[in-house]
């Protein structure tokens, strides 16, 4: 907040001089290629595997243009500055996500799994719903700063949410991953995704508080500023919170996730370069500590470093008591035979992939059917929703919406870099989903949520500055100098 | 708080410009080693996903398809598989290919580069892509003839038979054998044929190519090498020409007398004698007088010691170095290590028929396109000459004399002139297993030049331990192979 200023009359006249576009017509247009572009790709698919259009294209339009209309209407309405980008992005995220996984349900091969349920009419609804969840928020959540009332219910409450799954009888172990809980009438839940956006509130009301303490109560030592051992207790938690997740929930990604964004909010609010360092330094030795003696991450270590060896235990059996998986090799050979521009929509064999084809590995269906170019588009297009929340947090004019939005952006970019670097083989195997794309409603719901956030923070940052008020608020007054 | 901001953007940046950089790695750098990878699935896929081409025979084909369930959808079909096994070789969903299916795979399943200009044509004419044909040399009546023969006879045997002028293989029979068809899909039928079929389950080793895979002692059909040694090396320059050797013979180095089977005049007998009652002592004789390194380099021109790729490799046929002279003396009538595939020894027979001249024995005529445009042609080719034409002849009518006066009676074709050897080779421990009993011969066309030469050996229990069993049991089916080879020129 160094470039604050106390006296706000001066800079908020010459934001309101600008008088921001509200950018909302950018938006629909935008959104009409978010809309257009999966259509395309839906009847591309059809005549690719059974050579006609298929039969659905009309409604499947219409429903994904109705949702995104929806959407932007109460755009208009309730956060009429909010960033035009976030919507379309996600919007063209989600329906190409919906034309994969509707291709992949057309799989002999994956009809034939056992527990094998058609995917592409729910995860329409799950849209839908995700939508309605995008709608809600932006209607209820008038102003993000509520949220900083609930600094501490949200402790509870996403502490609640990452132990759910390892309440005996409600949790579920699905390969070797205890991510998951099933909830009777529900089906299956993954808590975590909400539980990302809920310690975000958490974090950034926190140290919003604390900051100051942190970031100022130190001792230099060797160019870096040691923070107190008091001040170290919250990190020490987070951390410890990460290791037990990663201990008995045995899912590195989720581990990694939460105690990265912790970092990456510690860092923007103290400023400090230290917490970088000490955070960096403190996954480390958790993430070997635990894998030296955790079975089941041993062996994601181990399929990541050979994952040829891996196919083979797969395919020939083994006896060493682990259930092996030809996932990872079978998602490289999908990368490998998509090569530059791919095989086209509904040619290739990702199906191999067979479990979680549709989800957690559905990148790799976009490598063998749009190539190199495809995913490359596909990762540019996380790249700008990260950079455009980002670029919310920078306008946004308090603390803690600038909290909020850099923890909720990062844990976005975090999450897309541990799936899809998780897929391509670049790190071990995680079991989080690519966000929008991937087949799975508590995945849609909770993104969506994040979006709606993010241009709530974005609408109040990008808003003209109401006009002065008789009494100003210090804090809610401060404004950002371009 | 906004110069942590701009950083924490740049370092979301730099992840994702880490998974790009990774993309580019697995889809640009490494893409064509993995979507090649012979593990992934894929590279079968495609394999099965056109309608396999033809291997043909005499203008039919001996193959087809069929659609199949699953993500393959063609597989392989044979007419007559188990007869024509030993050419084809078979390939199958599940267990991959071999032999000539394996060898032409890239022109079958169409893939082969060559292909490439019709592939793309009927891309754009909108027809479906399949694969190219395989037009081999052989001959279906004379093909048929050895199998039946070798079915009849019951026992384990083999059968090779080539045109001696082009080197073209007319006949490649084994016995048992098996049917490609029923291991060609991918399904438990499949799986439970391919388990019965494996030598482990099955002692038969019905999957096993005798003609080509598969190293018999020749026996006495080797005395033809050792006759065609003598007169090479000049020690003997006639057929009718007294040879020195003294009944009984001990072998040079030992106290072994050689033995001859039965009471045969074989002292001092000419080679064509000792050739028409099969003498062991002569041509043991001839091949200890010649020394191992002789009849060792004339065995290397007949072809032995050599794989050949007909295309389909063979087992190397051993006659060993380093030998002393009575080990050479068993090693030049066939026995001690000597040993030689079926179609070494039609090789032999094919070489003297022909002058002296032996063609590379090959069986791949023709590849084409689907729609029959020739791709590549096999033109015959000069492989050795083990004999001067003139000795050739000399051993001709030696051989003659066999089949008209001798143990080869039994391969005597009305107005065709027959030259052949028998022979019956003992081996196991003690000679305990059954031996084996062989038949090499060659027919001769009006003009002198000859369309036949044929090698059969059968392994029979009933074969005793004299010539009469390869004359008994081998020589009439390759009469019917020679005469199936004569029908069908007429």
């Amino acid at each position: 907040m160094s470039s604050t200023t106390n006296s706000p009359t001066h800079h908020t006249s010459t934001i309101g001089a600008i008088g921001a576009p509200s950018r909302r017509n950018t938006e629909l247009a935008l959104l009409v290629f978010a809309v257009v572009i999966p259509v395309f790709a839906y009847a591309n698919v059809g005549l690719a595997i059974n050579d006609e259009v298929p039969a659905g294209l009309l409604s499947y339009g219409i429903g994904l243009g109705l949702l995104a209309g929806i959407g932007h209407l109460v755009v208009r309405k309730f956060a009429p500055y909010a960033d035009p980008l976030l919507l379309p992005l996600a919007t063209l995220l989600n329906g190409l996500g919906l034309v994969a996984i509707w291709r992949l349900d057309q799989s002999k091969l994956l009809q034939s799994l056992p527990n094998y349920v058609t995917a592409a009419p729910r995860q329409l609804l799950y849209t839908a719903l995700g939508i309605a969840m995008f709608v809600v928020v932006l209607i209820f959540l008038k102003d993000h700063r509520a949220l900083q009332r609930y600094t501490y219910i949200s402790m509870f409450v996403a502490l609640v949410l990452l132990l759910l799954p390892l309440v005996p009888g409600l949790g579920a172990d699905v390969f070797g991953a205890k991510i998951w809980i099933r909830v009777p009438g529900l089906g299956s839940v993954q808590p975590g995704e909400f539980a990302k956006i809920v310690l975000a509130v958490f974090f950034a009301g926190y140290l919003m508080v604390k900051r100051d303490a942190l970031a100022l109560a130190s001792r230099r030592f060797m160019g870096l500023y040691l923070p107190r051992g008091r001040d170290l207790g919250p990190i020490l938690v987070v951390w410890a919170i990460s290791i037990l997740i990663l201990v008995f929930e045995t899912d590195l990604g989720t581990s990694l996730l939460f105690f990265g964004m912790f970092v990456i909010m510690l860092y923007v609010a103290t400023e400090r370069t230290s917490w970088i360092v000490f955070g960096l330094l403190m996954s480390a030795v958790g993430a070997v500590g635990v894998a030296s003696f955790e079975p089941h991450i041993q062996t994601r270590v181990q399929a990541w470093l050979d994952p040829m060896r891996e196919y083979m235990l797969s395919r020939n059996g083994s006896n060493d008591g682990i259930l092996h998986s030809e996932q990872a090799m079978q998602a490289l050979w999908a990368f490998g035979s998509g090569g530059t521009l791919g095989t086209g929509w509904g040619q290739g064999h990702s199906e191999l992939i067979r479990f979680a084809a549709n989800s957690d590995f559905i990148l790799a269906t976009f490598g063998e059917e749009l190539g190199l170019a495809g995913v490359m588009a596909i990762l540019l297009i996380y790249a700008l929703i990260v950079e455009r929340g980002v670029r919310t947090a920078l306008a946004a004019r308090d603390p803690f919406g600038k909290l909020l939005a850099v923890g909720l952006s990062g844990a976005f970019a975090l999450q897309v870099f541990v799936v899809a670097g998780g897929v391509m083989g670049l790190i071990p195997l995680t079991g989080m989903t690519m966000p929008f794309l991937a087949y799975g409603g508590s995945s849609v719901l909770a993104n969506w949520a994040l979006i709606g956030i993010l241009m709530r923070i974005s609408d109040t940052a990008r808003r003209p500055a109401p006009a002065p008020a008789p009494n100003p608020d210090a804090e809610m007054t401060q404004v950002v100098r371009p | 708080m906004n110069k942590p901001l701009r950083r924490i953007a740049v370092f979301c940046g730099l992840l994702i410009l880490t998974l790009l950089i990774r993309d580019n790695w697995l889809q640009y750098v490494k893409a064509n080693s993995l979507k090649d990878d012979p593990k992934n699935r894929r590279v079968l896929i495609a394999r099965y996903a056109t309608p396999r081409g033809d291997i043909i025979v005499g203008g039919n084909p001996i193959t087809g398809y069929t659609e199949t369930k699953g993500d393959f959808k063609y597989k392989r079909t044979y007419k007559d598989g188990a007869m024509w096994a030993p050419v084809t070789g078979f390939v199958s969903q599940a267990y991959g290919a071999n032999q000539l299916e394996s060898i032409n795979d890239g022109i079958l399943s169409g893939t082969d580069d060559r292909l490439f200009f019709r592939n793309t044509l009927d891309m754009i004419t909108g027809k479906e892509k399949e694969g190219g044909n395989v037009v081999t040399t052989l001959n279906a009546a004379a093909q048929k003839a050895a199998y039946n023969g070798l079915k009849k006879q019951g026992g384990k045997g083999a059968v090779a038979a080539i045109e001696p002028t082009t080197g073209k293989i007319l006949a490649l029979a084994s016995f048992p054998s098996y049917d490609p068809s029923t291991i060609a899909g991918g399904s438990t039928s499949d799986e439970e044929a391919w388990a019965k079929l494996q030598k482990k389950t099955n002692p038969d080793d019905p999957m096993l190519n005798r003609a080509l895979r598969e190293v018999y002692p020749p026996g006495s059909t080797f005395k033809v090498v050792t006759a065609a040694a003598a007169l090479e090396n000049g020690l003997y320059t006639e057929a009718d020409q007294k040879t020195k050797t003294p009944l009984p013979w001990t072998m040079p180095g030992t106290t072994t007398v050689l033995k001859n089977e039965g009471n045969i005049p074989c002292e001092n007998a000419t080679l064509r004698v000792a050739l028409q009652y099969s003498c062991n002592t002569v041509f043991g004789k001839v091949g200890s007088d010649l020394g191992n390194e002789k009849m060792l380099e004339e065995a290397k021109k007949f072809g032995f010691t050599e794989e050949q790729f007909t295309p389909i490799r063979t087992s190397a046929s051993v006659f060993s170095e380093d030998m002393n002279p009575s080990e050479t003396a068993l090693s030049s009538i066939g026995q001690f290590n000597t040993a030689a595939t079926p179609l070494q020894m039609a090789m032999v027979a094919s070489a003297v028929a022909n002058d002296g001249t032996l063609m590379k024995p090959y069986m791949v005529d023709e590849v084409q396109t689907h729609n029959l445009d020739p791709l590549e042609k096999t033109d015959p080719e000069e492989l050795s000459k083990p004999l001067s034409a003139e000795n050739a002849q000399i051993l001709q009518s030696m051989m003659e004399t066999v089949v008209e006066d001798g143990t080869g009676k039994n391969a005597q074709i009305d107005g065709v002139k027959v030259g052949g050897k028998t022979g019956t080779a003992q081996h196991g421990v003690d000679n305990s297993e059954n031996p084996y009993a062989w038949f090499i011969s060659y027919a001769k066309a009006d003009d002198g030049s000859s369309p036949v030469a044929v090698a059969v050996v059968i392994e029979d229990e009933k074969a005793v331990r004299d010539d009469i069993s390869g004359g008994g049991l081998a020589a009439p089916i390759a009469k019917s192979v020679m005469e199936a080879v004569i029908n069908s020129k007429k």
